[in-house]
């Protein structure tokens, strides 16, 4: 087997908000009819999970599933279960229209934890990450800086943040420079 | 100076040290700048912009014109800082902007001399003729004296930032109004931010100290305050300035966050860019200035400025003050002054009678009250030494002379209606108050057609406490009920304060003043436009207030003419004889004061500029020295010098390496689409010129996309992956793009067929291994077959290469064997490196895009973006071949089809050699004789391509030609850089290998 190596290569920041690489995760994208039952089957028995609604994402240790569109999953397995999982979705969907592909290479996952992770994200992405708006288990697409992300809570202190591989850098450290500049103490408490 | 037993916000037993023109001065913790400055009695700070007459303060806030000063040093320094809003911290350092050799004697004031000689318009009508003059005399010595701070020098070294933060209300203005209507929309249950600009809350009233709900101002304030901190839905931020206000409800606030502290890390500015359902100005109401002579002199000043100098920061400007009003309200600075111990000679009052209980309460502390009465002239050149008085009605014969070294003046209040107006709100003329005020009949409008701007309390022209308080309550509840958030609020704050007379609008004093008084009224302190000059601007037919602003300069200063409009506009009005809201006001932009360009940068600077889009070997590329080039926000090798080679030779060894041995190019950042469904096919022969439909599983087709006009925007290879799966090749510009454009005819116009697209283009790091010893190359990393019968030209197979997963395409760009092998991302620094070491025998070397380029040029092959421009159809490059005649329909078709698009006289692509073998110019033109109908030189034809081929061993290139084809062997002429011609034959654009028998082999 080649070495195979994340785009932030286990990149990670210091201080009381973290930045860190997650490393390779796999994920599929996974386009479809949501509402059919064959659909949230074969996804479930690849996660274990069953799917979330509408602007959700659920997780389990390394499985998870997050609404991407009205007609987009992306569906997270352990990096090396891919192409099983891909199996089982082609076998499952055989005959029904859909799409179903790796995209883990074309991705960066991070991970931010420390006290004011939302205050982290929200200087750099223009939503609303209001506790009373955001909470755990809801997932925002939209940008940091200059380039298209998707994140959520994993919990309170801890954000998870995937955006295009090429552009990985480039979001770590606009991540890691609003970590370092301190929290603006908007939020309440701690989150 | 500086007043015993006064001064609310100084801290007396924390003394803070400051240098001003290099001169050791001692202020207290609380001061701002302004106040510590004449707590050193420094009236004179700062020189004016044209004329260089001395200027002192004229006010107490962000509408300050005058006193702009340079502050900190190095990487810190930074001009055109109001003094009047910086708080004094130890070691601060000021200097003063705009006089030569220094402020206390200033050769530009020579200018003033010769004011007669410099009127408004002077720059225009000047400096028109010669024409020639412009560049080379004029415009260098108007740049020399241009501008009143110095630019800095170095970058600044603070770091910035952004906030997004998205509220139901936002409330900007701290003030009681301001207050009022934040506690009113958080009992309602919304979330609040309210912003103020200054360090302390409460606005004037905690200057002024009406009641509010029977307490004194600054104990309702302080409830208030400690009333919305215990609310969870209210956030405070002071000293943020509601910059703007822009659509949708989207809005500026800048926090400034160190420069206050003496020492601090972290940003120096927050921008908070906030989305607000409604938005509340309550953004206070300034005072005016009168107009009469030498109302420039250093030590006049806004009589609201004064009392806030003087009961804030216990500092005063003179002994002496006369004060000169049209209104009440200025009179609660005269009794300030007294019950300071300062000496008020008299306030002169313009209006015939004066009688309102403010007015009672300076008389009886005996002030001398004269009524009817005007300012002839203030007399002093650095510092008032007196005013002649004269009468309100008439020409100013001068009835007596008072000693004094401070005049302290009040034309009335205008509402603050900036951030009102900056998205549309409109404004009416109150013509009891003398003021524009916004007309909350005219808000501006949201998406929905309703308003989402409340102008409030003072802001909203209610001068008056009790009006005011109420007034942002009700706003505070009405955003909020707007909103939907219908929790009870409680009662209206109850506000008392003086009754007060009418005041009545002075604009010219005395009123029938005389050309040479006119002719020293200040209007604009900072850019030094008097009445005369609006009046000459009048006069000269500049009669839209846009238009005079524009020639007088009135205005257009650092300040925005804060201070200054609304008098300029009413002098205007006069000399149109026109009612002043005939006349209107000029447009209110953001932001409210200038903010910092680092604070609208924030954090994207430096590295974090603009993102930089890396394939997975970009890292090896920038180890191995290559030559970078920005392909859209990508970063591709243009070329890898070696030691001492330039660029150039670098890329010609590439070409030859590739040619003879074999190279390698990093072509990840080509688009990769998937395109998949039962319909998938039909969609594709939509989106291409040619059939995608019948590309049989396992074979590959160069395709052509073009936009719905017939024009061609992109191109690539498609592969057939299975059935009903496409994977189609886009160009690296086109990835992001050709998948928006396949995105949106699927979701609207084909929404029923059944296609699904995924962008899978960063999945892969794909690589061109390219060369005759290609195939040995790959041979050498072993475990996939890849002879010419196995996969033969425009094939692709998929496999185990070595210890990779990878799809092989045998594509070519270049007219060589040619292989493009995509791997997943993360493998590709891996098999790069064994592609590396595979080849080393055979003599691999990567190449860049520029040998790219000039390989696809020898093969003729043409390039989206060099031989395309967005009016280049298929048919210009000679595509017929790759546009189905069997189609019924395909994007671009019917385009085609149009009359422009058939003619014959279309320039198209030809090849163009050079007859003595040198280089055409990239883009020069082919110039021919005659004129066309604009009178400019014909041209028929033009260079899209141009490179020296070292293959050839001259130079080739590529170009659009009328009627091109039909004319080979022809020569003709070309442009040259740096003047001259160039003669080039047209010839067949394949310079290499025609019969492509080296790709096949």
């Amino acid at each position: 087997m080649s070495e195979r190596v994340s785009a932030l290569r286990n990149r990670e920041t210091g201080g009381s908000v973290q930045v860190r690489d997650a490393g390779l995760r796999g994920m599929i994208t996974l386009r479809g009819d949501l509402s059919n039952g064959k659909l949230a089957s074969v996804v479930k028995s690849v996660t274990g999970l069953k799917l979330p609604a509408c602007n959700g994402v659920v997780q389990d240790g390394d499985t998870g599933i997050a609404w991407m569109s009205p007609d987009e999953l992306l569906v997270m397995v352990a990096y090396d279960d891919v192409p099983e999982a891909l199996d089982k979705i082609a076998k499952a969907l055989s005959g029904q229209h859909h799409l179903a592909v790796n995209v883990s290479d074309a991705r960066s996952v991070m991970l931010l934890q420390g006290s004011f992770v939302r205050e982290v994200v929200a200087k750099l992405a223009p939503v609303d990450l209001h506790p009373d708006v955001w909470q755990p288990g809801q997932i925002i697409r939209s940008r940091l800086g200059q380039v298209a992300a998707a994140f959520w809570l994993v919990d309170e202190a801890t954000v998870q943040v995937i955006c295009f591989r090429s552009v990985a850098d480039y979001a770590f450290d606009l991540l890691a420079a609003s970590a370092k500049a301190g929290p603006v103490g908007h939020f309440a408490r701690g989150t | 100076m500086r007043l015993t037993n006064h001064g609310r916000l100084i801290a007396k037993n924390r003394p803070v040290h400051f240098t001003f023109n290099g001169k050791r001065m001692r202020g207290y913790r609380g001061d701002t700048l302004a106040s510590a400055l004449l707590a050193n009695d420094q009236i004179l700070l700062g020189r004016s912009f044209k004329y260089h007459r001395p200027r002192g303060l004229v006010a107490s806030g962000a509408e300050e014109p005058n006193a702009l000063v340079e502050l900190g040093r190095g990487d810190r320094q930074e001009p055109n800082h109001r003094v009047t809003q910086v708080e004094l911290i130890d070691g601060l350092v000021a200097r003063s902007q705009n006089h030569w050799p220094s402020l206390e004697f200033d050769v530009g004031v020579i200018n003033s001399k010769l004011s007669r000689f410099l009127p408004a318009g002077f720059y225009y009508k000047t400096f028109i003729q010669p024409r020639a003059f412009w560049k080379h005399v004029y415009e260098p010595i108007i740049r020399k004296s241009a501008g009143l701070g110095a630019a800095p020098e170095t970058a600044d070294d603070h770091s910035y930032e952004h906030f997004n933060i998205t509220v139901d209300v936002l409330v900007i203005g701290g003030g009681i109004s301001g207050l009022a209507a934040t506690l009113a929309a958080a009992r309602a249950g919304a979330r609040v931010l309210l912003v103020e600009q200054t360090a302390a809350w409460g606005g004037r009233a905690t200057v002024d100290q009406p009641r509010i709900d029977g307490q004194d101002a600054q104990d309702w304030i302080d409830d208030t305050l400690a009333a919305l901190a215990t609310m969870p839905n209210v956030t405070l931020r002071n000293r943020t300035q509601g910059a703007g206000v822009y659509d949708h409800g989207y809005a500026l606030c800048n926090e400034q966050l160190t420069d206050h502290l003496t020492q601090s890390d972290g940003p120096r500015q927050r921008l908070w860019r906030v989305r607000a359902g409604q938005i509340i100005t309550a953004t206070g109401a300034i005072e005016r200035p009168l107009s009469f002579a030498y109302n420039d002199v250093p030590g006049v000043l806004m009589a609201s400025a004064l009392r806030d100098y003087v009961v804030n920061y216990g500092v005063a400007v003179g002994e002496r003050t006369v004060l000169v009003t049209n209104n009440d309200d200025a009179y609660r600075t005269a009794i300030a002054l007294v019950d300071a111990g300062l000496s008020v000679p008299a306030v002169l009052d313009a209006r015939a009678v004066a009688g309102g209980e403010l007015v009672e309460r300076a008389r009886a502390r005996g002030i001398r009250v004269e009524t009817g009465k005007a300012i002839a002239a203030v007399q002093g050149g650095k510092r008032v030494t007196g005013v002649r008085v004269c009468d309100q009605v008439g020409d100013g014969t001068v009835t007596e002379e008072i000693a004094c070294d401070c005049v302290a003046m009040s034309g009335g209040w205008s509402p603050v209606v900036h951030l009102w107006s900056h998205c549309g709100g409109k404004l009416i003329w109150d013509d009891t108050q003398a003021m524009f005020r916004p007309d909350p009949n005219r808000p501006p409008l949201g998406a929905d057609g309703a308003g989402f701007v409340r102008a409030a309390g003072t802001a909203n022209g209610h001068l008056y406490t009790a009006e005011s308080v109420a007034d942002g309550f009700a706003a505070g509840k009405q955003a909020a009920r707007a909103l939907g958030f219908d929790k009870k609020v409680g009662a209206v704050p109850q506000g008392d304060c003086a009754v007060e007379d009418p005041m009545e609008p002075v604009w010219l004093m005395p009123a029938n003043a005389s050309y040479d008084k006119r002719a020293k009224m200040w209007l604009d302190y900072q850019n030094d436009v008097k009445v005369t000059d609006v009046q000459l601007a009048a006069q000269e037919g500049f009669e839209s207030v846009e238009h005079a602003k524009r020639y007088t300069t009135l205005g257009m200063a650092t300040d925005q003419g804060k201070l200054s409009n609304i008098n300029g506009l009413a002098t205007l009005a006069a000399s149109l004889d026109k009612a002043i809201p005939e006349v209107g006001t000029t447009t209110f932009r953001p932001p409210y004061t200038p903010l910092p360009l680092a604070a609208i940068t924030g954090v994207a600077r430096d590295h974090l500029f603009q993102p930089v889009r890396k394939t997975p070997i970009y890292d090896w590329h920038d180890d191995n020295g290559a030559d970078f080039e920005p392909v859209g926000q990508w970063r591709r090798p243009y070329a890898y010098p070696r030691g001492s080679e330039t660029v150039h030779d670098a890329v010609m060894r590439e070409v030859t390496n590739t040619r003879e041995n074999v190279g390698l190019l990093d072509a990840s950042t080509l688009g990769k689409l998937i395109v998949k469904g039962p319909d998938a096919g039909k969609f594709l022969d939509m989106m291409y010129t040619n059939m995608m439909s019948n590309l049989a599983v396992g074979k590959c087709r160069y395709g052509l996309m073009c936009s719905e006009n017939g024009f061609l925007i992109d191109d690539g290879v498609v592969a057939r992956i299975d059935d009903d799966t496409w994977l189609c090749h886009t160009t690296t510009g086109g990835a992001d793009r050709i998948h928006a454009h396949m995105e949106d005819w699927l979701q609207c116009e084909w929404w029923d067929w059944q296609v699904y697209v995924a962008n899978v283009t960063e999945q892969y790091a794909q690589f061109a291994v390219v060369g005759p010893k290609a195939r040995r190359l790959l041979q050498t990393i072993g475990g996939m077959t890849l002879t010419k019968d196995a996969l033969p030209f425009m094939q692709w197979t998929e496999g185990r290469l070595g210890d990779f997963d990878a799809r092989v395409f045998r594509i070519s760009f270049s007219g060589e064997l040619s292989y493009e092998v995509a791997v997943p991302a993360s493998q590709g620094p891996a098999f790069w490196d064994a592609l590396l070491a595979a080849g080393e025998p055979l003599g691999v070397m990567p190449y860049g895009t520029e040998a790219l380029h000039i390989m696809r040029a020898e093969k003729g092959f043409i390039m989206i973006g060099d031989e395309t421009d967005g009016t280049v159809i298929p048919q210009d490059l000679n595509l017929h071949w790759a546009i189905s005649k069997k189609k019924t329909d395909f994007l671009g078709k019917r385009g085609q089809l149009r009359d422009h698009m058939q003619d014959p006289g279309r320039w198209k692509l030809v090849g163009l050699e050079t007859l003595d073998g040198s280089v055409l110019a990239d883009g020069a033109y082919a110039p021919e004789d005659g004129a066309n109908a604009n009178g400019q030189r014909r041209v028929q034809g033009r260079v899209t391509s141009t490179y020296h081929s070292p293959t050839l061993g001259r130079g080739i290139a590529m170009g659009l030609v009328r009627n091109g084809p039909n004319r080979m062997g022809e020569v003709i002429t070309f442009t040259k850089e740096g003047g001259g011609t160039q003669d080039a034959r047209i010839v067949d654009p394949v310079f290499y290998d025609k019969d492509g028998e080296k790709q096949n082999v």
